[in-house]
């Protein structure tokens, strides 16, 4: 369980606070996307919950253990963090190598073949990290994270670079380590695979939560994401403009499309005007 | 004329077992807006990496076939000439900002060549307009948002007054509003007579502005052509590239006895097509 209780941070020299006042509640097994424009504060708020950042003013509780007092490699055994870019956190000669580290250097139980496995990385087994294209390198620093198995998973932003079949992957693994008991926080742009998949999401903007709730509330909410610098996501898009031209009786989001297709289709036949 | 002609290229990387490129051939008309897609590790970046010459003359290994920039050469050329020709933006912005002023940035090209000081303040004149950064002139790259960061980067590359724009994945790491924002640079540029070969995941932000898209898949063209066509054959979904909405939704709608005249690339036209089942329905 995470309690983030009035945080504010501000960057040395920075000019204003990069996070004025963040309230969340983030509950055992919960998986949430934090959402929001380039520069809205999420890295920021998720360093803050590995340790790397501490907290100005207000409190960061992570299990009972205050952020702001406790050391990285305390709060890393619970709190697993995944960079945006791999490259800063990738540092190993081999695939295989890259991924023991963390469990040996924590000493915990290595899931190095299961994690191999499930992210398909068995064949890059003994190549370097250096070699693999982008998306590739960016499963490499998931692996390395899930091989030490912590309850809190923090990804940011996972899904770049990753084609469709690997996005749908992604969001398998992260619902599978979800039924498992773990939580999962993914920060990110990527509205389209949040509309997709993800139960709950959370909007920052410049600093403040402007939203919270699920999907559906939000991200079919044109004018608070306008406001946040989003837009909807296509799913969302695509829904509105059918309401709007009186195709749909009212806007939802739909994530199953065959179901959007049956209900266009009704309509369709249905309204002789 | 072909912007670009790619025979026969096979390539493979130093110490690399299996070639990541196995046959290319691949023509790209002047001034076409041509979209390169396909799943993670199918040889899209070491395309574009052919296409400006950084392989074979950077990143080495072992290299077969012909590359053609508008009939030269590119793998007897040295990439600094090639760099008039070809301009390239990577996926991280961060890669290839060097300087501390974005003025200065975009002056680093054109002062390489050993152009007279006269041409190159003009040229960044001309390219700060074109990408209408000219507030940031004298901003530093690094502390710019990543949006700006890839605008001062296409102007970088712009201002070697290339005819090609190169883009591999330049919106991956921006938000949804930078992310169009860009594209309707590069649509704008194009529009100007700018060929642009943009190497993209986001179908749903580029489609529809697409004249010629193309699949690899495991080093190979697996397909090639109108992006219409290409991306409502069933091909796709195998391949695990993302379909943009509107065009899976045209597919289920085709199979409850709805068809649509085309298959549409944005909601819009989707909505468009829609309204005229329904206008010949209503006259029924």
């Amino acid at each position: 369980m995470i309690l983030i209780e009035d945080l504010w941070y501000t960057y040395p020299g920075g000019s204003e606070p990069a996070l004025k006042g963040i309230n969340l509640n983030i509950r055992e097994g919960e998986f949430l996307a934090i959402v929001g424009e380039n520069g809205a504060g999420k890295t920021t708020l998720a360093k803050h919950l590995v340790g790397l950042l501490k907290p100005q003013r207000g409190k960061v509780l992570v299990y009972g253990l205050d952020a702001s007092k406790c050391k990285v490699s305390q709060l890393a055994r619970l709190v697993g963090f995944v960079f945006q870019n791999p490259d800063h956190q990738l540092f190993s000669e081999t695939v295989i190598e890259e991924i023991s580290f963390a469990p040996k250097n924590l000493g915990v139980e290595s899931r190095v073949e299961e994690v191999l496995r499930r992210l398909g990385l068995e064949a890059y087994r003994k190549r370097s990290p250096l070699t693999l294209s982008s998306g590739e390198r960016r499963r490499v620093a998931l692996a390395s994270i899930l091989s030490y198995n912590p309850r809190v998973l923090i990804l940011d932003e996972p899904t770049v670079g990753q084609d469709a079949a690997q996005k749908e992957e992604l969001a398998s693994i992260m619902e599978e380590l979800v039924n498992e008991g773990r939580t999962v926080v993914v920060i990110t742009h990527d509205l389209e695979f949040v509309a997709e998949y993800v139960p709950r999401v959370v909007v920052l903007s410049r600093g403040r939560v402007v939203a919270d709730g699920d999907p559906e509330q939000v991200l079919m909410n044109g004018s608070l994401l306008k406001s946040a610098g989003l837009l909807p996501p296509s799913l969302a898009r695509l829904s509105l403009l059918l309401a709007e031209r009186r195709f749909l009786e009212e806007p939802r989001l739909y994530r199953d499309l065959c179901r959007l297709a049956k209900e266009i289709a009704r309509r369709l036949k249905l309204e002789p005007t | 004329m072909y912007a670009v002609v790619v025979e026969d290229l096979w390539y493979t990387y130093p110490g690399g077992s299996e070639p990541a490129l196995k046959g290319i051939n691949l023509n790209i008309k002047e001034g076409s807006f041509t979209v390169i897609v396909g799943p993670s590790g199918c040889g899209k970046t070491t395309l574009c990496r052919c296409l400006n010459g950084l392989i074979p003359h950077f990143y080495g290994g072992e290299v077969k076939g012909r590359v053609l920039i508008h009939g030269i050469e590119v793998f007897s050329r040295p990439t600094h000439e090639l760099a008039k020709e070809v301009g390239m933006v990577f996926q991280e912005p961060e890669d290839q900002l060097i300087c501390l002023t974005v003025e200065r940035e975009i002056a680093f090209g054109p002062e390489n060549l050993g152009l007279p000081r006269e041409e190159v303040s003009a040229r960044v004149e001309w390219c700060l307009r074109a990408l209408g950064i000219d507030h940031l002139r004298h901003r530093a790259p690094y502390e710019l948002s990543g949006g700006e960061q890839q605008k001062v980067a296409i102007a970088a590359a712009l201002a070697l007054k290339p005819k090609i724009l190169l883009l591999d994945e330049p919106t991956s790491n921006l938000d949804p509003l930078s992310a169009q924002d860009l594209i309707e640079t590069l649509v704008n540029l194009n529009r100007e007579g700018l060929t642009i070969v943009l190497v993209e995941h986001r179908l749903e932000l580029v489609a529809q502005h697409a004249s010629q898209m193309v699949v690899l898949s495991r080093g190979r063209v697996v397909a090639d052509g109108d992006p219409r066509e290409v991306l409502s054959s069933r091909l796709m979904d195998e391949l695990g590239v993302a379909v943009p909405k509107p065009i899976k939704l045209y597919r289920y709608l085709a199979k409850l006895g709805i068809k649509l005249r085309r298959p549409p690339l944005s909601p819009e036209e989707l909505v468009d097509l829609l309204a005229e089942v329904k206008a010949a329905n209503d006259t029924h």
